[in-house]
């Protein structure tokens, strides 16, 4: 077997009916990206996602149920494996994450030999802006998970990250479906097995399309439910990463 | 106070008979129903030996032996609803599992229509 030139890189963009922005955020990734290939993993969406994505070129996984953000990632992640893609590069469907930062985060792994690496909102790129108790958990979940992670990670629950091929290993075997698992678990599992995570701070533009969950109470809830997954993912004992990945 | 007792154990011989049934039938699997057989065999003997409850409930210090049965029962239902939390769980990460599973079947199958069947084998 001969070793590409280039790694082979893939676009996870996990959706659930967003058939609204869809369409544009995978032209636009193609044009920034042509090298790469991409997967939309329709989180069972009850609109046409599923056609939009399938007509803009992109490879669509259609879970048959929705799983949440963790779980449509796994199927990604157990797609890159099984296809033997190098890199992965995990962007959200609601177009708030740009393409053209893409090779920013690639670079960071290349230079830092890193296995994970987040686009970070607050890294002092941009002008996104939290406040009350949502700013305290994300501030709580970065310093302790900077100190899991030894790194320093200001934005601990971005949906911005690319991963090598350790990390695909890992997370298509290992990868949690719970509530924030996607982010937070997910970052402790890596930790704990061995792999190197960074981040670069990027600019997070204004969602196309869909609400963000900003309410006090909803971030009090947020609060204390990201307390309880970071305590019982650092109480759980490490997983090395399989060797093989069990269909 | 003697027809009290005869209700109970008829109450409970019925349980077992429908758990027994429910098995029979395969409609409900025997580690689920292992624990509620076992429990009413428990209060029959306990309806049929009573002085047991009195002995019970004078060993472990309870005073009034009843309040050994309701902490008892309160314990095996308990025990019950967090096995079945459990199993649930269970199920949800199988189901997961094979959700992904049906959906990269499908995008192979969709993928290479005349030639799903060789691929799949690889």
């Amino acid at each position: 077997m001969s070793e590409p030139a280039s790694p082979r890189l893939l676009v996870v963009i996990p959706a659930w009916n967003e058939e609204a922005t869809i369409g544009d955020v995978i032209a636009e990734v193609r044009a920034t990206l042509p090298k790469a290939d991409v997967l939309v993993v329709n989180d069972g969406s009850t609109d046409r996602t599923s056609d939009f994505a399938a007509a803009g070129g992109a490879s669509v996984l259609d879970l048959p149920i929705n799983l949440g953000v963790g779980g449509a990632m796994r199927a990604g992640y157990v797609y890159a494996f099984r296809r033997g893609y190098d890199q992965t590069v995990q962007l959200d469907a609601d177009g708030q994450h740009d393409p053209a930062s893409v090779p920013l985060l690639l670079a960071e792994m290349d230079k830092e030999n890193a296995d994970i690496v987040i686009g970070a909102r607050f890294a002092g790129i941009g002008d996104y802006e939290v406040s009350g108790p949502r700013w305290w958990s994300m501030r709580l979940l970065s310093v302790v998970l900077s100190r899991v992670a030894r790194t320093r990670l200001t934005d601990t629950t971005s949906g911005y990250k690319a991963c090598g091929s350790s990390a695909i290993r890992l997370f298509a075997s290992n990868y949690p479906a719970e509530y924030l698992g996607d982010t937070i678990e997910s970052l402790v599992i890596a930790s704990r097995a061995g792999l190197r995570i960074r981040q670069v701070g990027v600019e997070m533009r204004p969602r196309a399309g869909g609400e963000p969950s900003q309410t006090p109470l909803m971030a009090a809830v947020l609060l204390v439910r990201a307390i309880l997954a970071l305590v019982v993912a650092l109480s759980r004992p490490s997983e090395p990463i399989p060797k093989q990945v069990a269909g | 106070m003697k027809s009290g007792y005869i209700f109970a154990i008829s109450l409970c011989l019925l349980v077992v008979a429908l758990l027994f049934f429910l098995l029979r039938t395969r409609r409900i699997k025997e580690k689920y129903a292992g624990m509620w057989i076992a429990l009413a065999l428990a209060v029959i003997s306990l309806g049929v030996f009573p002085r047991v409850a009195y002995w019970l409930a004078a060993l472990v210090g309870v005073q009034t032996p009843v309040n050994l049965l309701f902490a008892l029962a309160f314990v095996v239902l308990l025990a019950v609803c967090i096995q079945l939390s459990s199993e649930l769980t269970n199920l949800e990460e199988e189901t997961r599992t094979l959700a992904e599973e049906i959906a990269l079947l499908r995008l192979e199958v969709h993928e290479s229509p005349r030639q799903a069947t060789r691929k799949s084998s690889d």
